[in-house]
């Protein structure tokens, strides 16, 4: 077994509306930033121990699946490394 | 006349469990709570997931509770025929239990929302709108932080061909409007249908419109659904 971590990233899907983010551009251009687009994601880093990096991914899709990500408006991504 | 048993289901954070048995009460349901790691009775007659923040909204509103054992419990009586009410945060348990298609997501103003709206019954024909007619405007309060109702544009079309729209935001008219939607809902909904019409999901309160010291009783007529 290999101490792995699978980082998962759930975004809502292109063209849901995401007023958090648009209240976060707003407030970055208020103080003067110039931004043509804000998008804004949640990050999940999952340690965990498995025989392969693709076993971890496996497992992290299926806890994204299960519970992370909300198929309805999310879409997300999963990248693994190992541990350090 | 027959006892109808309603089983108001307390998740950790729930808030409007004990509003919800005494608006049962009063229309002589007998409304009892039941707390979720304790399962569901089987002598229960209809399920109402209450309104609050079950674990705090964390991750996303609802998603939590939708993962706990009784909800599994839930869909299976479900399946079977029992009627089941999501109101507020038990809607957004609802859909992301799978009970109801769609997702309650964060509302257009990225505000927590707590209002009276006019609500337009878009299908009358369900146990949850047949005290109303077609187009009847009603009046419920809403209190939502995550009540946009969000899903694919042909996932939703589908929804209206099928009828599974209960109500639809609205001005005091009927006019279902963009100016006259809280938040930012797709298409206006505020409540729909599982793939039966004994189950549903709704972001307004109907228990909060029930008793008649306290308010309009608008909200009667849906659950009394649980009569049918």
């Amino acid at each position: 077994m290999t101490a792995f971590t699978a980082t998962v990233t759930v975004r809502l899907k292109r063209g849901v509306l995401d007023p958090e983010a648009e209240t976060t551009q707003r407030s970055l251009e208020r103080l003067g930033f110039d931004l043509n687009d804000l998008r804004s994601a949640d990050v999940f880093e999952l340690d965990l121990d498995a025989d392969s990096a693709d076993d971890a991914a496996e497992r992290a899709e299926e806890m994204a699946e299960r519970l992370l990500a909300n198929p309805t408006i999310h879409d997300y991504d999963i990248e693994v490394t190992e541990a350090e | 006349m027959v006892t109808v048993t309603i089983a108001v289901i307390q998740f950790g954070g729930s808030n409007c469990d004990r509003d919800s048995v005494q608006a049962l009460s009063s229309l002589d349901f007998d409304a009892e709570l039941v707390w979720h790691e304790d399962g569901l009775p089987e002598d229960v007659d209809g399920v109402v997931l209450p309104g609050g923040f079950s674990y705090g909204d964390y991750l996303r509103a609802g998603a939590m509770a939708a993962r706990s054992p009784i909800m599994a419990e839930i869909r299976e009586a479900a399946s079977e025929g029992t009627p089941v009410l999501g109101i507020c945060n038990g809607a957004q348990i609802g859909c992301e239990s799978s009970l109801t298609p769609g997702a309650f997501t964060t509302n257009e103003s990225a505000r927590f929302q707590c209002e009276h709206v006019h609500l337009r019954v878009e299908n009358a024909d369900t146990p949850w709108t047949s005290q109303y007619d077609e187009g009847e405007v009603v009046e419920l309060p809403i209190a939502h932080g995550e009540g946009r109702y969000e899903i694919s544009d042909d996932r939703l079309d589908e929804l209206e061909a099928e009828n599974r729209v209960l109500f639809k935001y609205c001005d005091e008219d009927g006019n279902v409007s963009p100016e006259a939607n809280p938040n930012g809902s797709k298409h206006s909904v505020a409540g729909v249908t599982g793939e039966d019409d004994h189950i549903a999901v709704m972001m307004p309160h109907p228990e909060r419109a029930t008793l008649s010291d306290l308010s309009r009783t608008d909200g009667q007529g849906v659950l009394t659904g649980f009569a049918e």
